[in-house]
Order: C-alpha cells, then structure tokens, then sequence
C-alpha cells in the first residue's frame, strides 16, 4: 500500500510499504477514506519530538471502513462498519480508561517503559507519533491496523461526508476538551492563542459552551479571519500588544480562561523571551518555546484557568511559576480523552450545531502529502487543514 | 520582498531559506557576542592583540545587539547590512594586528578568513532579502464566511449549554464567579 513514510527532519515520502496485518485478536483493518495533517504533525516533520525513526507512517486523524477483524473484537466491531479512529489508542478496561482518562490508558503503549523513563509514568499509545507512543503506524495511508480495535474506534453512521467527521479523531474533541478544562461560565472571557485547527475549533467550543466573549490570537490573516467568522474578537500580535489589548477587553481585570493552542513552536520573533527560547533551543539546551505559557500565566486573572491543550515535549524554561502561584492559577492540560467526548460532539454534528468541515482548506491525495507538510507548515496558500484522500 | 515594510503586508511566509539562513546569521551573532564578552582577554591573546580587550568586548556587545535586531524584528534586511558594516570593521581591525612584529599574525590569518566567509554570507543574503521576490504574493484566501455554525453564530452561542461538566473538570466552588448573596426576604430589624 502506499504511505506517508518519515524519513528524516523536514524529510516526509509516499513510499510503498507492506499492507498491515491482523499482528493481535483484538485488532482490525481498515480501509482509510480520509485522513489530515495534524499540528502535531509538524512538531515531527520539524524532528522537534523525538523518538521517530527513519520508516515510522505518520497520521493520527484517520477515518475510514473495517475490512478485517480480528477474533476477540467481542462483537463491537463488524466488517464494513464505518469509525472514526480516535489518536489515542485505548484498552476501555485499565483503572485510568475506567476513569474516562483514555489518554493516559495504562495497557496500550508498547514502549511504555520508554515513556516511563520520560515522564515518569507510561501514557496512553498514539498513532504514528513517535515510539515513546509506542510507535505504532499511522493512518496517512491506505489501509491503518487499529489495535485494541473494540475499543479504540467512534461508529459513526452513513450518509454524513467525511469532512464532517473526521475531526472527531482529535481536532474537535481537542478544541472541546480545552474549553471544558475550562468550565465556561457565561461571564467568563476566555482567550486562546493560536489560531491554527485546535484553535479554530476551541472558538467554536468556547461560543457553543456560552462564553461571554472570545478572543483569538493569532498573527496570519487568513486565520484570524476565520477566527472572527466563529464569533472571536482578534488580536493580530504583529500590530498590537497582546497584553494591552487583553486588559483593555476585560476592563484591565485579565480573561478569567487562557487556552494554549500553539504548544512547542510558538513564533513571536518580537519578544525578548521569544528570541531567548529560539537561542536556547537552537544550542540544544531547550526543548519548547514557551512563550505562550508565560504570556498566559501573566496575563490571566487571579484565580483563573490555564488550558493547555497545545503539545509540549519536554523541559521548559524561565516559567512564571510565580505568578501562576501568587494569583492561584489552575492549569489543566493534557492528551485528549477523545472517546468521553465523542458520543456528545457525534451529536451535535449530527443535529446541526456545529459543522467542523469548515476549517478544511486543502483536499489532496496521498501522493501530494509530502508537499502539502511545507505548505501547511510554512502557513503558504491560506492553508489551515489537509485532508489526503488515499 | 516577504518581509513587513511601509509597502508591503506580512504574511507569515518567513520560513524560506533566506529567511533561516538571516535567523542562523542573527544566532551566530549573539553566540558569537557572548564568547567576545565572556572571553576578551582570551580572544585578545590568542590574537596578539593585547589591549585591546576592551574594544573586542565593545564588538561582543554590537554583536549581540545585531543579533537581536535580526531576530526581533519584522524585517531584518537592514540589520543583516549593519553585519556587513561589522564585518568591514573587524576586518579593519584585524588587518592592524597584522602590522609589526605580531608573533600571531597566522592566527590572525586564520580569523580574517573566517570573518570574510562570514561576510560572504552575510552580503548573499543582505542582498537576496532586498531584492523585491520575483513571485507576486498570493492573495488572501478569504475565510470571513466560515462560521463552521450552520445556524449561524448567534443560534451558536450557548447552544451547547445542555452539556454537563464532568465534576473531575469543574472548577472548585471557590473559583467560581463571585456573586452577590439574595436579598434576605424578610425585613431586616432596623438599628
């Protein structure tokens, strides 16, 4: 079948790779009919996470059409069932997916020693991203084995198009996940930063959940224009001060909720702490760039919500702890639960309330992938979200 | 020309190769400002340049200064020129350790080489970030009708207030909006 194979830092291939095979009982293969390009994604085309190695599939949206089960699928899943496949891979059956904290599932990372090690405990297995994950294959590709399948799918019903769908697998229960971290209260500002997929569809959660008001932030046109047809106030951070205008929209009280959707990468070249982290992480002697993080924590009303659904890899310097502490900040953060949202934002798909397929902007076929990882990268050609029909 | 000017709108397309090789240069800058800092008297005696630790100090702090420019700003063009300007000086001023009887002229050959090489570099991309891009900027894509709410955003907002917080995701009590306490109901005795 055909793929998209990692090969190396900003080095992404369609190559020929074997079909999957049923390897557990509990597996399935599916027929994949529409998969994306993640954020996330790019933090590994960048080789900024590591754990790839040269051959690992990439993808972790995927959707598509059972063709082969394995025995101990317990009736749950049946050929030609159309799912959605959630990133994180869960067992339903370990104390934490019991809890309805599905992503850190004690049981499906294979390599959860190395994730151990890591972070001090195992997290749940993701698809296609890296092999602290387990490194399992991913979706960007013809045909996907979903281990643990009985478990780890969202049946969703024909008749609907994909584009409407797909993002049940991580970009809409994310966005929804990070609003909910935030308990939206109707006179609640919350402001999110990044205005990227995740952002998008955390503005549409934040209005869907009754904030007071939205606030987006963002520095490319075209998705700040976005932003603002989901109901989001802007701010364009090359012509304003973030700060200055956060405190004038909240009467110089600050946003009661802070969502962090830009995560490790984060590009403010006109900040002093900004170019500190690009100097740090340049000489390898730092993982992320955290600006956002601090923006947040300084900015935040006293006893307020940091949401943090943006991913981060590992030691993060020169954080506020100070000011996250004297004004009794909570943070919530983590991988998305994706299953515990999925019945809910099925839903609302499906009675019309929200329409997630409006943050597509490139459709392309497997073989273009490779190319499409610049341009969405690089934010070229008003690109926001790719999907790749294999 | 990708960068923000007077006549021209950014538009976020700053990772081409020109634009990481200016960031590379504003790094290399700034590294190369700390170890002139840091080490003066080094860097002098390894140059026969003894006394002059103050004036390569003063360079550490121009380099620095240029590497932040670079960095921090919304077009580095002019700063990438005042590296060019830098390296016309530390040539100068390499060129007078080379006078007299210096026992380091090589190394003071060997310094002079790789500031040159800097300032190849550093001319290619001066030169490459002001010349105007061959390639017209796309237009915007306009995106101003994509609510992704079919109802619209109006009928949006707080349509999803039906959805219950799971408790390990409320905020406590305590953090919740303040809000003032009813009136009591029944006459108050007055003092």
């Amino acid at each position: 079948m055909k793929a998209l194979v990692w090969h190396g830092t900003t080095d992404i291939r369609c190559d020929s790779v074997p079909d999957p095979k049923i390897e557990h009982p509990r597996d399935a293969i599916i027929k994949v009919t529409s998969c994306a390009i993640c954020g996330s994604d790019l933090h590994l085309y960048n080789h900024f996470m590591p754990g790839m190695k040269s051959g690992d599939i990439m993808g972790h949206e995927t959707m598509g059409e059972v063709v082969e089960v394995g025995a101990e699928s317990n009736g749950k899943l049946k050929v030609g069932d159309r799912v959605v496949i959630p990133f994180t891979i869960i067992c339903g059956e370990c104390e934490q997916c019991k809890r309805g904290n599905f992503s850190v599932c004690e049981r499906t990372n294979r390599n959860g020693h190395i994730a151990a090690k890591a972070f001090g405990h195992t997290t749940a297995g993701l698809f296609g991203y890296t092999h602290l994950t387990g490194g399992y294959p991913g979706g960007q590709a013809e045909y996907l084995r979903v281990p643990f399948a009985d478990a780890t799918h969202i049946k969703v019903p024909k008749g609907i198009p994909d584009e409407k769908l797909l993002f049940l697998s991580d970009i809409f229960p994310t966005g929804w996940q990070a609003a909910v971290q935030c308990d939206i209260q109707p006179t609640d500002t919350v402001a999110i930063w990044g205005c990227g997929p995740v952002g998008q569809m955390t503005i549409r959660s934040a209005v869907l959940l009754g904030a007071k008001q939205v606030i987006a932030i963002d520095r490319i046109p075209e998705r700040l224009a976005m932003a603002e047809a989901g109901g989001a106030i802007t701010i364009n951070i090359d012509e304003d001060s973030v700060i200055e205008r956060l405190n004038e929209l909240t009467n110089g009280k600050g946003p009661e909720k802070c969502i962090d959707a830009v995560g490790m990468e984060a590009h403010a070249t006109a900040t002093i702490d900004s170019m500190y982290d690009r100097v740090k992480q340049a000489t390898m002697m730092e993982t992320d760039r955290p600006h956002v993080l601090r923006e947040m924590a300084y900015v935040c009303r006293p006893a307020g919500t940091l949401s943090i659904p943006g991913v981060y890899g590992g030691l993060l310097d020169k954080i506020p702890f100070g000011a996250i502490m004297n004004k009794g900040l909570t943070i919530r953060t983590g991988q998305t639960h994706v299953n515990r949202w999925s019945d809910d934002l099925l839903r609302r798909i499906e009675e019309g309330q929200i329409d997630p397929s409006f943050v597509i902007t490139h459709t392309v076929s497997l073989e273009e992938g490779p190319d499409m990882y610049k341009v969405f990268r690089d934010k070229q050609d008003g690109c926001i979200k790719v999907v790749i029909k294999p | 020309m990708r960068y923000e000017t007077e006549r021209t709108r950014r538009r976020g397309q700053a990772d081409t190769a020109t634009d990481t090789l200016a960031r590379g240069l504003g790094l290399f800058s700034i590294a190369l400002g700390i170890a002139e800092i840091a080490a003066p008297r080094a860097l002098a005696r390894a140059l026969g340049m003894k006394g002059q630790e103050g004036l390569i100090a003063g360079y550490g702090v121009r380099e620095i200064a240029t590497g932040i420019g670079i960095l921090a700003s919304k077009d580095p063009t002019p700063w990438i020129w005042g590296r060019v300007a830098g390296d016309a000086l530390d040539l100068a001023t390499l060129a007078t350790a080379l006078e007299g009887n210096n026992p380091k002229k090589e190394n003071v050959g060997i310094a002079m080489a790789a500031v040159l090489g800097a300032t190849a570099l550093d001319v290619y991309c001066a030169q490459t970030l002001s010349r105007e891009s061959p390639h017209p900027l796309p237009p915007l894509q306009d995106y101003s009708d994509r609510s992704g709410f079919p109802r619209g955003v109006e009928r949006a907002h707080g349509a999803a207030s039906d959805f219950a917080v799971p408790s390990d995701f409320r905020t406590p009590e305590a953090l919740r909006p303040y809000t003032q306490p009813e009136a009591p109901r029944h006459p108050q005795p007055s003092m």
